[in-house]
């Protein structure tokens, strides 16, 4: 989780390569390896992750171009548990990397993409998808603006009879 | 017309007192198993350590209740919770565990340091387990029954005040 945030905070290339003459550079390059070794002083302990290699299909591609695009479209649509505002596409925890070796080894066995997220609906709920469907506790979310919808053509139709 | 100006009135009130209400709701982290109720998916994992055997969905499903902890040991709440599953063992809950992507020794140095109240530990190094029975991270305790039948699940770590819970839906599992 914590391996996004370190890129996007101190991406130090861009000022080396820019401005490494002016006294500017100097100080942005050394508050930044100043902000590094703070984070890295903080985000250690909550680095606390395994040493194991990833699982086989977490970063490898299926061989079939087809097949992967189909697992690509799918991972897009999957939360993953660990970070969970990430797509499983999008997380490099490695419990994202286990489901992508799940989505990508079913989807290669023959399943379609709507039998592996039902495969995780089942285990984890509607929660780990990230595809809105219709059902006895999302209804309301496509009810009310249609219902608002219809409220609203109903006032301006009045407002503008009126006016006429 | 006043009627109406009221009515709406009235509604962005109540919705937007359902923010205030939602919003000073504490959050709900944890993403819960849908397996609750569910008979445990076949599975069969080779030993995590060398003193004790691997773990398969049949040992589950050998007529006692068990607790099954889902571990690793660079999971620290884990650690936290070690006095906690060696109480439970010495209350008589025979516990069986998942090691999830952890190396042999590794887990073996974390059970010399915390403890071993584990009758079997199967190896997961690619979380397939824990993905088929709906846990989300580590530590998970389930509670499964004597026909393999998953019915209860707490997530992380077992505080002192979960012990009596954990014995008492092992005892309703039929421990």
């Amino acid at each position: 989780m914590t391996r996004h945030f370190f890129p996007l905070f101190c991406n130090g290339r861009d000022a080396v390569a820019d401005g490494a003459r002016t006294g500017v550079a100097v100080r942005w390059i050394s508050a930044c390896a100043g902000v590094m070794t703070l984070w890295c002083a903080i985000a250690m302990p909550a680095t606390a992750q395994d040493s194991l290699p990833p699982a086989p299909y977490a970063y490898t591609q299926i061989e079939d171009p087809a097949l992967e695009a189909k697992a690509r479209a799918l991972m897009e649509t999957l939360r993953c548990l660990k970070c969970q505002s990430q797509s499983i596409a999008d997380s490099d925890a490695p419990m994202a990397g286990d489901m992508r070796h799940q989505v990508r080894t079913r989807i290669a066995a023959g399943e379609s993409p709507d039998e592996v997220r039902s495969w995780l609906v089942e285990r984890y709920g509607d929660y780990v998808s990230y595809k809105p469907a219709i059902s006895a506790t999302t209804w309301p979310l496509f009810a009310i603006p249609l219902i608002l919808l219809t409220l609203v053509a109903f006032v301006l139709r009045r407002r503008l009879g009126r006016a006429r | 017309m006043r009627w109406f100006r009221w009515i709406m009135l009235a509604l962005a009130a109540a919705l937007f007192g359902l923010f205030a209400y939602q919003l000073t709701q504490p959050k709900d982290e944890f993403v819960h198993s849908a397996m609750i109720g569910e008979t445990i998916p076949a599975f069969d994992l080779p030993p995590a350590v060398p003193d004790r055997p691997g773990l398969s969905s049949v040992h589950l499903a050998d007529g006692q209740a068990k607790l099954l902890n889902v571990f690793a040991s660079w999971c620290v709440p884990c650690a936290a919770e070690a006095p906690n599953l060696a109480r439970l063992e010495a209350a008589g809950a025979n516990i069986v565990a998942v090691a999830i992507r952890d190396r042999p020794e590794d887990v073996a140095r974390f059970l010399e340091a915390y403890g071993n109240p584990f009758s079997r530990i199967g190896k997961d190094d690619i979380s397939a387990v824990q993905l088929s029975i709906g846990s989300s991270g580590v530590p998970e305790t389930f509670v499964i029954d004597g026909a393999g039948i998953i019915r209860y699940q707490h997530l992380g770590d077992i505080r002192d005040s979960d012990v009596s819970v954990l014995l008492a839906e092992l005892r309703e599992a039929g421990a």
